[in-house]
């Protein structure tokens, strides 16, 4: 049993996007405080703190998770992935990033991290889907600018592109 | 690249220009890799401190006395600001009429809103902030509340300021041409009574501060995600105490969304700039989403009559607006601009040359109104065009043949409308017979048939609007009289600034402050320079951060009334040009032709008759810093220009209160076919077409972004979104669990149609696109409504049960023997019910235990202190919880009408963080002949505060059972069994804690 | 908008969760996935002094299919029942009714104990386990108990649940096979239940249960009814129900649903 006290700072490690991080951080301290302000990982975004937005979802242990409603606790030891994640390279965007700014799919982008870490956790699990399967994933996000269609068609080109990718690949 | 390779020896100059095409923006790489730098992302300096803000629980009330020891002794606190600090340091804001009126960015005195601030606390970080404010004990004495706009003008109506008599800010009329007579002669007059409702575009980021006071210059610096119009910087710096040129505002670059919201942090700014002057340390506020659903801002929800003198054949004669603006408990700048921007277009898209208007602002118990997308659009259209249906239906015909027969007419632009607006440009008709023939509307009629047939609630919806953009930064004084505004001075234009710059090795800056909140701004800009310098967008970088300290700015920057495109854009573009045209004489000279042979294309500055001679753009950019004194003397410099442009058209009102409220002015023409469950009542959006004219396309892809986005948020007010309030002023939408806003699963895709008529008066050709749809949209689809259902009167949003309650018959009755179900509540909020217990003790027992204080303070579970006032009266401290909803009370219950042992009435109230309750109930005791005590009870019971806003949806049910289980346990304790607690205060204490756990 | 200050217990076997249970009382708070509890801790509505978070337990984290019941650990997330290969054979009302609890990226986090402790009247799964008649098991220092479907839910919020009890598991009857229909309506896609009905052949007849309208899930079983007994009986229920007006919908609307979509359900089931 671990107990952590209430008004003292204790270490949180965990892998963030495949790098060991480590701060501290108080019991009642939120994962999406901890990743934006101890460690710096400012593409995750809070929009509402009750868990509706969808803007700080990120991937935890594989699972999708609002990261206001996750203690930074209770993720000791675990792998998460942010947005920061999400590109091969520091100047080169991956498939769903690009199919994003292809298709105009963000405006102010601030709902943006949480939408592209929901699209990629789904795309990987599921390479063909349908539009609606789409916007039944996509319900658990608001987005204010872009009145959604142009993030649903990405998320489909991307699904199409990605299948493409790795056909090539299982060709080969 | 558009040229082929083939001609790349040679200079293309036909090259196509960069203006009108989709390219990638510039803005994306960052946003998509989560590298942007939103102000919550970007460091503050070492010390910085963290704001929290405690809120009123009550709409209207008396603040009695504050005690903010506690917090002020707490760990880590540095300063705690209540009213009265927060006014021995500021000066009041400035307030949009002349009244004796003050405004204030805190309550001083009494709190006139949900949600109002009473004290900010500053600590350490964010959390130990609140912990603080949850320490602060804030007595309230509750006044009477108002919130409906009509209601608050009655004779009775609780007066929110004195300096408002009767709650009336500003009342004036208005006629132009002659409405009565028009009137007089007129075939027909309809009228419509419109309740628009009160409504929010939201953006995902909410509000945030960081200011520094700088003492030893008495200055502040402020980095905040405002919006502009910068008109509100003279108002900060006002209230700071500080001239102008010692507030320092900076943007951060990029922001969250705003759609007119974040004008509405201003106040923030005040309050967190005097924070940081008591603490002496710099302060960091982010507002979180609670606080920002209940206090931040709001669209004006707006009372209208409108009638129409309408002639045999449909054609509308003259008008008659009779408008209440309900600008909620503070008339805070630069309202009451949402009623008045729309002035010059109360007409809509039609030739209508008599209109009287009356204009009444009035203030409620609700949250300040500001800027939000639309801006008035929404609440005139809403009834101009319903008004438009029911003349078509009142006449017996066609709805779209009433519109058309109103147009404007086609060669009448530049067209003067009869409030004074100038209509640039347009081609209405034409506009009309594209989207019917490209939307297929005959298909769509077809479709409606058919679905009738089948048995469906089928409706189509039309509207035309005109979508005015670039305000005149003078239509505001249109609520002064003429008289008053020639003592004030001219008010007019819109200053729109830009800055281009050239660097040392020919790259190229622009600068404008057009603060984007996601409109893709720096991408535009740079299609925009590029043309003109015959440049790639890539090589030109874009700067939209605005620093007052050391930017080009005036009154008019910001973004806002969809000003981007057809004043900044064309901005940017005259100050390229005025720097191309002067490297056009430095390369002329140098390429030993005339200036006028001079074109820009591909990176070089090439002669036009012979493109082989020609010079690389950044050697020739790059001379007027290496070696000025190259340059021919009459080039002037190269370096850096920038422009100021404020179009001519926008001239003060004149005389007669006529006023071009905006220099251009869209045309949107919208139709929509939907379908209402017959079941669920749900209004299911078959078909939307979506017709724009917005002058010149600059970026078709942003273009559409603006109008699929639009159409969501109005879709969004047109169905779900409403911030919702009870008629004691408790504010009921707190979280987005209840301020609904659409998701992927409601919104579909809008078939968008365009045509081009450019502005004659803009540089680019460019109208505003930005707000469109937010006016036609929400009335398209309540006409599309009102046919499905055969409604003549609906109200926003469009909510299933109301519908369903319009158009059900009465329900069936309940089986023998049940009684019919009543409401709960009556009009006000206030929760009545009754029930009956069975005692296993006598009336007098059960008396006893009513009575006996000592026995209440062991048996109440949570009870810190009992206080017995007299015989009669207690106080007590309880902590109470329903599931796992916990908080700590202050509880007051009096006895009234003892009548030993057989009845007694109770009265009490308590309060504490998650709100306020008060209730009172009738307890009746009768023996029941075994022994026995039968028990009766009666009670009314209203809770608010924040319960009410987080738990909204759960309140009334939780009042009930808590009320039952109070008795319950009464019972249980007379009739011996284990100590269950049981007491007065129970009830009280969690009378005060009803709600749910909704998220 | 944050938490009140706690201690945080991460517990590494369930008699550390009873035992901070039966030390701290009403002070301590299971955390299981988090939905509903993170934000009223955030709201600061819930100030619990202890927090037990179990979802690190892996003896909490089994679906068991045995002796004709499904019995699921408190461990068990919404999104781990969905894609349990045997929850439409076993439990095809829960295959049909889960998908409308929330959104993706909150069942991926929830779970099945923790909404039914909660106990909201609008949420899903409390109906489901009246629809079907299930159990839940408690579990403290004192003792261990199994307490039905329908004595569980007392009240808005409210469980039978003591405050040192654990919810270590829940049950359901495996129907499988059996005929069920499911239908919600609510505001939007994923929100709280306006009204929610499940409607399950028994060997008499037919159960109702409705959620979003009373206090807590409530259940009719009657034989097979139809014509004008059946709206009779469907008016008489939708009337008991004591259905509310909030923000997002008028009692008569939930009567109204109640009984068209009582009255489809039931059609459906026993056709
Ligand atoms: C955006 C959003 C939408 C939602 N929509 C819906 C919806 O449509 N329908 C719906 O039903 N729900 C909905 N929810 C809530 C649902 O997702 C929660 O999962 C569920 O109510 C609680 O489960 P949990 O595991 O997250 O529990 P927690 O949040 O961890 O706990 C909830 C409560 O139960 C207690 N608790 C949890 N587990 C145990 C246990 N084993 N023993 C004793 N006590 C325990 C906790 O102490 C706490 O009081 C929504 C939530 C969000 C954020
Ligand atoms: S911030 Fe987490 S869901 Fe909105
Ligand atoms: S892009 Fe602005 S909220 Fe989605």
């Amino acid at each position: 049993m671990t107990r952590l006290a209430a008004h003292s700072r204790y270490p949180v490690r965990l892998s963030l996007n495949d790098t060991p991080v480590e701060a501290e951080a108080e019991p009642r301290m939120l994962l999406s405080d901890f990743l934006r302000h101890r460690i710096g990982a400012t593409g995750t975004h809070v929009g509402c703190e009750h868990g509706v937005c969808g803007a700080c979802t990120v991937i935890v242990d594989g699972m999708l998770t609002r990261s206001c409603l996750t203690l930074a606790a209770q993720v000791d030891g675990c792998e998460v992935q942010t947005v920061e994640g999400l590109a091969p390279s520091p100047d080169r965007l991956g498939i769903l990033q690009q199919a994003f700014r292809r298709n105009h799919a963000l405006q102010c982008g601030f709902c943006t991290a949480g939408i592209l870490m929901s699209l990629d956790h789904y795309l990987r699990r599921n390479p063909s889907p349908r539009e609606a399967d789409i916007r039944d994933l996509l319900s658990g996000h608001l987005c204010r600018c872009t009145g959604y269609t142009p993030i649903i068609k990405a998320a489909l080109e991307a699904a199409a592109e990605l299948a493409a990718t790795t056909e090539e690949k299982s060709d080969a | 690249m558009a040229q082929p390779a083939a001609r790349s020896a040679s200079v293309d100059v036909e090259r196509r220009p960069w203006v009108g095409r989709s390219i990638e923006r510039v803005e994306d790489a960052a946003l998509l890799t989560g590298r942007g730098r939103f102000i919550d992302d970007l460091g503050t300096p070492p010390g910085t401190l963290h704001a929290a803000i405690l809120r009123s629980p009550h709409a209207h009330a008396d603040i009695v006395s504050i005690d903010a020891e506690a917090a002020r002794r707490a760990p880590d606190v540095a300063a705690v600001l209540t009213g009265e600090q927060v006014k021995a340091m500021t000066s009041s804001l400035v307030v949009g009429v002349k009244a004796p009126v003050e405004c204030w960015p805190i309550a001083t005195e009494r709190v006139r809103y949900v949600g109002e601030p009473v004290a900010v606390v500053v600590a350490t970080d964010r959390a130990r902030a609140e912990d603080a404010a949850d320490l602060i004990d804030v007595n309230y004495q509750p006044r009477a509340a108002v919130i409906d706009p009509l209601a608050a003008l009655a004779a009775d109506a609780p007066v929110l300021h004195d300096g408002f008599p009767g709650n009336l800010a500003s009342d004036r009329s208005f006629s132009y041409g002659n409405p009565e007579q028009a009137f007089a002669e007129a075939a027909h007059r309809f009228s419509i009574d419109i309740r628009y409702p009160r409504n929010s575009c939201t953006p995902i980021e909410t509000y945030g501060v960081i200011a520094s006071y700088e003492a030893a210059e008495d200055a502040f610096d402020v980095l905040a995600n405002f919006q502009g119009p910068f008109s509100i910087h003279t108002v900060i710096s006002r209230a700071l105490k500080v001239p102008g040129n010692r507030l320092r505002l900076r943007t951060p670059p990029d922001s969250g969304g705003s759609f007119g919201v974040k004008q509405g942090v201003f106040p923030y700014i005040v309050l967190i700039g005097a924070a940081s002057r008591a603490a002496g340390r710099p302060v960091k506020w982010i507002e979180d989403r609670l606080e920002h659903l209940t206090a931040s801002v709001s669209a004006t929800n707006r009372a209208t009559k409108l009638s129409a003198a309408v002639a045999a054949d449909g054609r509308v004669l003259a008008l008659d607006w009779d408008q209440v603006e309900d600008c909620g408990a503070h008339l805070r700048a630069p309202e009451p601009a949402t009623l008045y921007r729309m002035h010059g277009n109360l007409t809509g898209a039609y030739d209508i040359r008599h209109v009287r208007v009356r204009n009444r602002v009035v203030v409620t118990n609700k949250t300040p109104t500001g800027l939000n997308r639309g801006f008035g659009g929404p609440q005139v259209y809403f009834a101009l065009e319903r008004l438009m249906q029911r003349i078509a239906i009142g006449l017996d015909l066609d709805p779209l043949e009433v519109i058309r027969r109103n147009l404007v007419p086609a060669g009448a632009f530049p067209y003067r409308t009869a409030t004074g607006a100038l209509l640039d440009s347009g081609n209405y008709q034409e506009a009309i017979a594209k989207a019917v023939e490209q939307g297929k509307l005959a298909e769509l009629m077809a479709r409606r048939e058919e679905a009738r047939a089948q048995g469906s609630l089928y409706g189509i919806g039309f509207t035309a609007v005109v979508e005015p953009s670039v305000s005149n930064m003078g239509y505001i004084t249109t609520v002064l009289t003429a008289a008053e505004r020639r003592k004030a001075g001219p008010k007019n234009g819109a200053q729109a600034t830009a800055t281009v710059a050239l660097d040392p090795v020919g790259g190229v800056t622009v600068h404008v402050a057009s603060v984007p909140q996601g409109q893709g701004h720096r991408t535009v800009l740079s299609q925009v320079v590029a043309d003109v310098f015959g440049l790639k967008p890539q090589d030109v970088r874009v700067n939209t951060e605005i620093d007052t300290a050391k930017d080009a700015w005036s009154i008019a920057s910001g973004n806002y009334a969809s000003r981007f495109a057809a004043a900044v854009a064309g901005s940017a573009k005259l100050a390229a040009e005025r720097i191309a045209h002067r490297l056009a004489r430095v390369a002329a000279s140098q390429l030993n032709v005339e200036p006028v042979d001079i074109v820009f294309a591909g990176g070089f500055v090439v002669s036009k008759r012979n493109p082989e001679n020609r010079v690389a753009f950044s050697r020739v950019a790059a001379l007027g810093h290496w070696s000025p004194g190259s340059l021919p003397d009459d080039a002037g410099q190269t370096i850096r220009e920038t422009v100021f442009w404020t179009p001519p058209e926008l001239t003060a009102p004149d005389d007669e209160d006529r006023i071009n409220s905006s220099l251009c002015h869209g045309f949107i023409f919208d139709f929509c076919g939907v379908e209402v469950d017959r079941t669920t009542f749900e209004t299911r959006i078959d078909r939307y077409v979506t017709m724009h004219d917005c002058g010149t396309i600059l970026h078709p892809a942003m273009v559409n972004g603006q109008i699929r986005g639009g159409f969501a948020q109005a879709l969004g007010a047109a169905l779900y979104e409403e911030y919702a309030y009870a008629a004691d002023g408790s504010f009921l939408t707190g979280t987005f669990a209840d301020y609904l806003l659409p998701t992927t699963t409601e919104v579909p895709e809008p078939q968008i149609i365009h045509m081009e008529t450019p502005s004659p008066f803009t540089p680019l050709g460019a109208k505003g696109v930005g707000e469109g749809n937010c006016m036609s949209t929400p009335v398209c689809i309540a006409n599309a409504v009102a046919d499905a259902l055969g409604l003549e009167d609906v109200t926003l949003p469009l909510v299933p049960a109301k519908l369903a309650g319009l158009t059900r018959g009465p329900e069936p009755e309940p089986p023998a023997g049940r009684s019919s179900a009543k409401p709960a509540r009556e009009g006000d909020r206030r929760l009545h019910g009754e029930g009956s217990a069975s005692v296993n003790a006598a009336p007098d027992q059960v008396w006893a235990m009513l009575l006996d204080v000592t026995t209440l303070q062991a048996v109440i579970p949570g009870c810190q202190r009992v206080d017995k006032v007299s015989d009669t009266h207690f106080r007590a401290d309880v902590t109470l919880g329903i599931g796992p909803v916990t908080g700590r009370y202050r509880a007051d219950a009096q006895l009234f009408d003892l009548d030993p042992p057989n009845a007694v009435t109770l009265r009490g109230k308590a309060e504490g963080a998650l709100g306020f309750g008060d209730a009172e109930g009738r307890i009746t005791l009768a023996p029941d002949g075994k022994g026995g005590t039968k028990l009766h009870y009666s009670y009314d019971a209203a809770i608010g505060g924040k319960v009410a806003s987080i738990g909204g949806r759960l309140l009334d049910g939780a009042t009930r059972v808590i009320i039952g289980q109070f008795f319950a346990a009464l019972a249980h304790q007379a009739g011996g069994a284990p100590a269950g607690g049981f007491s007065l205060f129970a009830l009280l204490r969690r009378l005060a804690n009803l709600f749910g756990g909704r998220q | 908008m944050k938490p009140a200050a706690f201690d945080y217990i991460r517990a590494e076997a369930v008699d550390e969760v009873l035992e901070g249970l039966s030390k701290e009382g009403g002070n301590a708070r299971v955390l299981a996935g988090g939905q509903s509890l993170m934000a009223m801790l955030n709201m600061r509505l819930a100030r619990p002094k202890v927090l037990i978070d179990i979802m690190r337990l892996t003896e909490l984290s089994r679906i068991e299919d045995r002796a004709g019941a499904v019995t699921i650990g408190a461990g068990v997330r919404q999104a781990t029942l969905l894609a349990w290969p045997e929850l439409t054979r076993t439990l095809p009302l829960l295959a049909l009714a889960l998908p409308w609890v929330g959104h993706v990226q909150t069942r991926s986090r929830g779970t099945i104990c923790g909404s039914l402790a909660h106990a909201d009247p609008s949420a899903e799964l409390p109906l489901l386990l009246v629809a079907l008649g299930g159990e839940v098991h408690l579990r403290s220092t004192r003792r261990r108990r199994r307490v039905s479907a329908s004595e569980f839910f007392v009240g808005m919020m409210a469980t039978a649940r003591a405050e040192d009890e654990l919810i270590e598991a829940v049950s359901f009857p495996a129907h499988n096979g059996g005929r069920c229909a499911f239908r919600e309506v609510a505001r939007r896609h994923g929100d709280f239940a306006i009204v929610a009905c499940a409607a399950v052949a028994t060997p008499t007849g037919v159960r109702l249960t409705v959620g979003g309208v009373a206090d807590v899930p409530m259940a009719r079983d009657w034989p097979c009814l139809d014509g004008s007994a059946l709206d009779d009986a469907l008016n008489g229920f939708a009337h008991e129900l004591d259905a509310r007006d909030d923000v997002h919908a008028t009692a008569r609307y939930r009567r109204d649903l109640v009984r068209i979509i009582g009255r489809d359900l039931i059609g459906e089931v026993l056709q």
